[in-house]
């Protein structure tokens, strides 16, 4: 992506330690986050600091997002300093402060650190370059142009003569600063830094168990602190004992925080507000955390009655039997469906999901003279700084925010109630805090990944070409709108590729709070397309491979959809095509085609692709299923193409690979809900991707001239059908719901034998 | 007062003998290594070794401990084993997120020390209870058996 000339703004300025420092501004163009983050970049115009250069050389980056473990701590600067050529080895690296006017985009969320930081970070490490250079030219009376750099220094080849940058930069800070958009980047087959890989910047600190992550913070004169709510979401409290849990060993202060209504306010995730509850502080958490059995709090929890899974359940289905509200149409599938040789219809269903950050959520407040500094692990620090000064009505700029690392984000941490709640419970107690949840707080009260249901029909014509693709999903609404990471339509190859689409959808209400799991909507409407797309070839009686070819190859003379308003890229069928065809191949695909017998008995392979966050992914599963239904991945192979470059390597790797057992871990996961509470309360209530169940992943990127984007992602969706179209392999079982059980898969079974 | 031996120091400390160990590293004595994340047992990211075997610390009651060595993540290279773990770590550049890493090397370390060559299906049975959320276990796998000395390819799904 291409950054215009009207987002950078270059200043340059001196320590009053003699330092250079270099400023960017970058002017917000309200691009919107993909995925259901929506617009993360607001306008703003002013500097933020990137790169700072001391007098002995030492160079300071700033990254501007947050590092949940993709790597972004570690890549932003390292974009800066590839341009810059630094020596990255003797870098330091800093979080920036929380400033959208200074830093404007700062998020983890949509895949979108590489393409939001791809071409202005390199942008920032040019313009140092450039005025260092000017700088050393200045002294020694030469052209710029006769000078190179390297590893923190400027050459003059002719003379022999180096100097190191340190050396140079108070003179180059007080030089005007070029265009930014008028320098010259490296080619790709010049980078000494991007394109190895680099381990990350924390790494040490993790090893060696160094304070670090957002839990770990002190302050001084810090307490720690729970906050107890309703297992019902928005209930408020009847009636607690107070001064019972003010007895408990440990325990300082106890007081109860009136519920606030969601306010205006807030960009992404959460409008202002808190939820009623009662704050137990003291000077050890696991004291204040025991006080909370004492409470013995009454909420005022009726409105849950209504909100369970059973009844969502057949809700859903009774809606399904009739036609929801049109969301898409693309010519007339009635009419197509009439005409069809072959009609194949199905019901699929996926749960809701929990996140289970391995790091529960918590968050270090401390009063100020105006207002509150806070330490967070939070995915959104600017949101959560904006919706904290809404709730206590004082103004943003008296409200710091420092980003930690966050143990794990998956998009829990886009919602920043954490950061509310301690700000709230500071404030009041007068006193710096850390909020900490236990597990079965963060388990009550998270932001789900909504579940959902679809009922899907496609008219095949004679010689199994799909003419007609119908889906009806349901989902749910909140206040009359769809809720956040519920959305039905995704970039699912069916409805592209076949010549008539109608998407309709129903909405149930829900009182639960919901949110953005890793890769949204993507995650579960994968299984569904995918998996109906792979009956739809057994009802062809095509091999899944060939059979989306075939469809896929098709569509080149017609483009499959317009970019959207936010200026995403639409679906490039030709990228789907190549990585389909490579997997196929590195998997050695084809060896049991359809009318073959598999490799070994109980044993089958299978295919999906997806097209998530714009990167372009196809993965085959091998699955072995025994005799009592249990299955077992034993291996996935991944071939993913983001672009003409991976950035960094190792971790562009691990994101895959995590990605993908991640992703066989949802197929085993589900919470439940009775009378507006999750049934489960802690980790033993769940089927957890534990290392025996994580297969071998093998993964190769496809290099293609197109911009580079990210990996957090798109490598999730295609593993979740990929493993249940293998499930359809290994033992003919077709599971149309999630979890996958040994339970669906023997009673699967047990219906083939009796058809 | 409960005296323990931490990473080779004695130590005195002013806490309830039902308070888990745990806290009483994180909270009382500030060693913030060790990581919660369940409280029950359930995902590991608290182990620690006593007397060099690893144990769930949010479930290890201090009065319990006794004279028993207690080995964090801060002292995980005063071992051979955790030398090599903490070496293999960074080299395979295993983590992600980094939050369950630590009771990840402390419970590989404790593997190593009692088994110089495991098995998959030792490695399975050793780091079943260590839950990460990141889904590093490839790379762990990879690291435990390079800090064994033996070969790390992934050899369970070539059928």
């Amino acid at each position: 992506m291409m950054t215009s000339r009207r987002e950078l703004l270059l200043s340059l300025g001196t320590t009053a330690a003699g330092a250079m420092v270099l400023g960017f501004g970058f002017t917000g163009r309200g691009r919107a986050a993909s995925a259901g983050v929506g617009a993360a970049a607001q306008s703003a115009t002013t500097l933020g600091e990137y790169l700072m250069i001391e007098p002995d050389g030492t160079v300071t980056l700033m990254a501007r997002n947050p590092d949940m473990g993709q790597g972004a701590k570690t890549l932003l600067p390292m974009l800066i300093a590839e341009e810059l050529d630094a020596d990255w080895h003797r870098v330091k690296i800093e979080y920036a402060p929380a400033d959208a006017k200074r830093f404007v985009s700062q998020y983890a969320g949509g895949s979108m650190s590489v393409p939001d930081n791809w071409d202005p970070m390199r942008r920032v490490g040019a313009a140092g370059r450039a005025v260092l250079v000017q700088a050393a030219a200045n002294r020694w009376r030469v052209d710029a142009g006769s000078l190179s750099t390297q590893r923190g220094y400027v050459m003059h080849a002719a003379s022999g003569r180096k100097i190191g940058y340190g050396e140079v930069a108070a003179d180059a800070a007080r030089l005007a600063p070029p265009d930014p958009m008028s320098l010259l980047l490296k080619d790709p087959k010049q980078f000494v830094i991007l394109g190895k890989s680099q381990r990350g910047v924390d790494t040490a600190a993790i090893l060696d168990g160094r304070p670090l992550f957002g839990i770990d913070t002190v302050v001084p004169g810090m307490k720690y602190a729970v906050f107890v709510k309703s297992p019902v979401p928005g209930a408020r409290l009847k009636s607690a004992d107070l001064h019972a849990a003010r007895a408990m060993p440990g325990v300082e202060d106890v007081f109860s925080v009136d519920g606030v209504a969601p306010g205006a306010g807030g960009q992404i995730g959460l409008k202002p507000g808190i939820a009623s509850g009662i704050a137990i502080i003291g000077r050890n958490w696991w004291q204040v955390n025991r006080a909370r059995t004492a409470l013995q709090a009454e909420w005022d929890d009726g409105s849950g009655a209504e909100h369970d899974s059973g009844v969502y359940d057949s809700l859903a289905l009774k809606m399904l039997e009739s036609a929801g509200e049109t969301h898409t149409r693309k010519g007339d599938v009635d009419e197509a469906l009439a005409k069809s040789a072959t009609r194949v219809e199905a019901v699929y269903q996926t749960p809701w999901l929990p996140h289970l950050t391995l790091e529960p959520q918590n968050c270090t407040a401390r009063p100020t003279a105006k207002g509150v500094e806070i330490w967070a692990p939070t995915q959104f620090p600017n949101d959560g700084r904006d919706i904290v000064a809404a709730t206590l009505g004082i103004d943003v700029n008296d409200v710091t925010v420092h980003m930690c690392r966050c143990g794990g984000g998956f998009g829990r941490r886009i919602m920043n109630d954490f950061m509310v709640e301690a700000a709230v419970i500071a404030m009041r107690g007068k006193a710096p805090i850390k909020l900490l949840w236990p597990r079965e707080d963060d388990v009550a009260h998270d932001y789900y990944r909504p579940g959902n249901y679809h009922r899907l029909r496609a008219g095949l014509s004679g010689k199994g070409e799909v003419l007609a693709y119908y889906a009806h999903g349901v989902s749910f609404s909140r206040d009359g709108k769809l809720v956040d990471g519920g959305e039905l339509d995704a970039d699912a190859a069916p409805g592209l590729l076949a010549p008539t689409f109608r998407l309709e959808q129903s909405l149930i209400p829900t009182i639960i709070p919901t949110g953005w799991l890793r890769a949204p909507a993507d995650n579960s409407l994968s299984f569904v397309h995918e998996s109906f797309w792979d009956e739809l070839a057994v009802a062809a009686r095509r091999d899944p491979v060939q059979f989306r070819l075939e469809h896929m190859r098709a569509s080149f003379a017609h483009p499959l959809a317009e970019p959207t308003e936010e200026g995403e890229p639409p679906y490039d069928v030709r990228r789907m095509v190549a990585v389909l065809e490579l997997v196929a191949q590195r998997s050695g695909w084809g060896q049991h085609a359809v009318g073959r017998q598999p490799p070994q008995k109980g044993v089958g392979m299978g295919v999906a692709t997806f097209f998530s966050h714009r990167g372009y992914v196809a993965e085959v599963a091998k699955v072995r299923v025994d005799d009592h239904g249990v299955w077992n991945v034993e291996k996935v192979w991944v071939v993913a193409d983001v672009g003409p470059i991976i950035l960094n390597p190792t971790t562009a790797e691990a994101q895959v690979e995590g990605a993908v057992i991640e992703g066989v871990g949802q197929l085993m996961a589900e919470i439940r809900f009775d009378k507006g509470r999750a049934v489960q309360t802690n980790l033993a209530d769940f089927r957890l991707m534990r290392m025996p169940a994580a297969p071998e992943v093998d993964v190769h990127f496809h290099l293609t001239a197109n911009p580079p984007t990210g990996l957090g992602e798109p490598a999730l969706p295609p593993v979740i059908p990929a493993v249940a179209n293998a499930v359809f392999a290994a033992c003919g079982a077709r599971i149309r719901s999630l979890p996958l059980t040994a339970e669906k898969i023997m009673a699967a079974r047990t219906d083939l034998a009796r058809t | 007062m409960i005296q323990l031996s931490v990473n080779g120091k004695r130590v005195a400390i002013d806490a309830d003998a039902d308070m888990p160990l745990l806290w009483v590293l994180r909270d009382e004595i500030g060693l913030k290594g060790t990581k919660f994340g369940c409280g029950v047992a359930q995902c590991g990211a608290c182990t620690v070794h006593l007397d060099g075997k690893p144990v769930r610390s949010c479930v290890t009651l201090v009065g319990s401990v006794g004279s028993r060595r207690v080995t964090t993540v801060e002292a995980l290279t005063s071992t051979p084993q955790g030398r090599a773990v903490r070496a293999a770590w960074e080299k395979l550049d295993v983590a992600q997120c980094g939050y369950c890493q630590a009771g990840q090397m402390m419970a590989a370390a404790g593997l190593l020390a009692a088994n110089a060559r495991p098995s998959d299906a030792d490695i399975d049975a050793a780091m079943q209870g260590n839950f990460c959320r990141c889904s590093t276990y490839k790379r762990i796998r990879a690291a435990i058996k390079t800090a064994a000395g033996i070969d790390p390819a992934d050899h369970r799904g070539a059928a």
